[in-house]
């Protein structure tokens, strides 16, 4: 079959490779219909998140139809339905499942030796995300290898298409687990740095769940209109300041949630921190660019919360921790609990409320997709969201 | 907002400079007097050893910092003040053979910088001759904004996700976190 495969930084090839096989009585195959670049995926491309080896399948949203099924998962899937993968893979069966804690599940992850030495205890598995995560081949392929088959997907009723559920795998959940854990009050100002696919699915979440004012962060225009369209109030970086437009908005007091949808790489040259970051970065003194946290605690309203979807690698420097511990501030954070929302999220798509494809900008054959993933990153053609078929 | 392309011929050659510029930068830094001495510039030691600490910063700005071009005009400006310590140092300078070999050297090096810098911003006013995509109708809701606002405020969130009462800014719920701490003074009391 073919799939985009990782060979090194700035390296993701289509290339064949053998077809998956059924390796444990709960796996299922399922043949992908269409799948999608994240954000998260250029983290792995531009060679930030360790754990990564050559010929590994990358991808991690991905649906397609269900082609075998193992003894154990029959009772859940049969062929020939439709489904969603969701990018953590969760067992049901342990502690953290058992609380709807699936992105911490601990029994997912075949790696978890190696998980355990570098976060103190395992995460749970997920497809097409390094080897510290389980080094599961990934989604972005014709065919998919999915463990634990029987817990780890979202049935799709007919009538919607692919481009309208897609999303539920990773990014629109993510967007909503991150709206949703600020506990959004109607008098309370969300404002979300990163218009990118998460932020935009975060800025609709945070309407829908009734915030009084939401503001969006980010640079690049196309970003922008996408998400003033969605009923942000948007703040171009580039050309105003992020501190002084907030407190305006805000009467001085600063938004009571902050919204980090941008992650490790934050744009590298917008303030001297990140410059430092990016040349520590460089150096491998530092893993990541953690400048919009350092804004968010500087901006947020005291006793404020920060919500964090965007995905962190391994180390950062130079973090006001004194000023977050003495404003108070809330911290959540983490991959999200895909399964947990998925439902309800299915539910508003079917009645309605909302179409996740807006965010769909560019959609080509599965053998384009390593020229997409450098479109992508550099942000051309008005990119947003690359949808593939395979 | 800079636009450019990591993976087009004006970026690569960029990059080009910017390992040229480590190499160059650390070969100053860590062997500032031979090369002082190879001049006939022995006095300019120290000199040419920040010039090496200059070449190391464009080289990492250029490799690592998005877009190139501010760090290839970093170079430019560089390799102006590098010729005029050359030719300064030519006067009356026993090897100022060696030092022409450097000073044309220099030069070779700033027609690469200048090539690159025009083709960069070539790069970059293709891009902006680009139309720029109109997102504005794509709010992904099937009404207007103002009605969709809250429209899924009954959601099923976990309590885990919730902000204790006590934190939220609501005015209701100030007045909730009011009573309860009346209610704690009056129990400490």
């Amino acid at each position: 079959m073919r799939a985009l495969v990782w060979h090194g930084a700035n390296d993701i090839r289509c290339d064949t490779v053998p077809d998956p096989k059924i390796e444990h009585p709960r796996d299922a195959i399922v043949k992908v219909t269409t799948c999608a670049i994240c954000g998260s995926d250029l983290h792995l491309h531009d060679n930030f998140m360790p754990g990564m080896e050559k010929g590994d399948i990358v991808g991690h949203e991905f649906m397609g139809e269900v082609m075998e099924v193992g003894a154990e998962a029959k009772s859940a899937l049969k062929i020939g339905e439709r489904v969603v993968v969701p990018f953590t893979i969760w067992c049901g069966d342990c502690d953290q499942c058992k609380r709807g804690n699936y992105s911490v599940c601990e029994r997912s992850n075949r790696n978890k030796a190696l998980a355990d030495k570098v976060f103190g205890h395992t995460t749970a598995g997920l497809f097409g995300y390094t080897h510290l995560t389980g080094g599961y081949a990934g989604g972005q392929a014709e065919y998919v290898r999915v463990p634990m088959a029987d817990r780890t997907h979202i049935k799709i009723p007919g009538g919607l298409t692919d481009e309208q559920v897609l999303f539920l795998g990773d990014i629109f959940p993510t967007g909503w687990q991150a709206a949703a854990q600020c506990d959004i009050q109607p008098t309370d100002t969300v404002a979300i740095w990163g218009c990118g696919p998460v932020g935009q699915m975060t800025i609709r979440s945070a309407i829908l769940l009734g915030a009084k004012q939401v503001i969006a962060i980010d640079r690049v225009p196309e970003r922008l209109a996408m998400a003033k369209a969605g009923g942000a109030i948007t703040i171009n970086f580039e050309e105003e300041s992020v501190v002084e437009r907030l407190n305006e908005l805000t009467g001085g007091k600063g938004p009571e949630k902050c919204i980090d949808a941008v992650g490790m790489e934050a744009h590298a040259t917008a303030t001297i921190d990140s410059m430092m970051d990016r040349a520590k970065q460089a150096l491998m003194l530092e893993s990541d660019r953690a400048h919009v946290l350092r804004e968010m605690i500087y901006v947020c309203r005291p006793a404020g919360t920060l919500s964090i979807p965007g995905v962190y690698g391994g180390l950062i420097d130079k973090m006001p921790f004194g000023m977050a511990m003495n404003k108070g501030l809330t911290w959540r954070m983490g991959q999200t609990h895909v399964n947990r929302w998925t439902d309800d999220l299915l539910n508003r798509i079917q009645e309605g409320q909302i179409d996740p494809s807006f965010v769909i900008t560019h959609t080509v054959p599965l053998d384009q997709g390593p020229e997409m993933y450098k479109t992508f990153r550099d942000k051309r053609d008005g990119c947003i969201k690359v949808v593939l078929k395979p | 907002m800079a636009y450019y392309n990591r993976s087009s011929t004006g970026d690569n050659l960029a990059r080009g400079l910017g390992w040229f510029s480590v190499g160059l930068g650390v070969a100053e830094l860590m062997a500032g007097r031979t090369i002082a001495r190879w001049m006939g510039m022995e006095d300019k030691t120290n000199l040419i050893r920040a010039y090496g600490v200059r070449e190391i910063t464009a080289g990492v700005g250029l490799l690592a910092l998005g877009d190139p071009k501010p760090w290839i005009w970093s170079r430019i400006a560089g390799d102006a003040v590098d010729m005029a310590t050359l030719a300064a140092g030519m006067e009356n300078n026993p090897r100022a053979g060696n030092a022409g070999i450097a000073f044309g050297a220099v030069m070779a090096a700033t027609a690469l910088d200048i090539v690159c810098v025009q083709k960069l911003h070539q790069e970059e006013a293709y891009y902006r001759s680009l139309p720029v995509p109109d997102y504005s109708d794509r709010s992904g809701f099937p009404r207007p904004v103002s009605a969709m606002r809250g429209a899924a405020s009954d959601a099923p969130i976990g309590e885990d996700m919730r902000t204790p009462k006590i934190l939220r800014f609501q005015p209701a719920q100030s007045q909730t976190a009011q009573n309860q701490i009346a209610q704690n003074q009056t129990a400490t009391s």
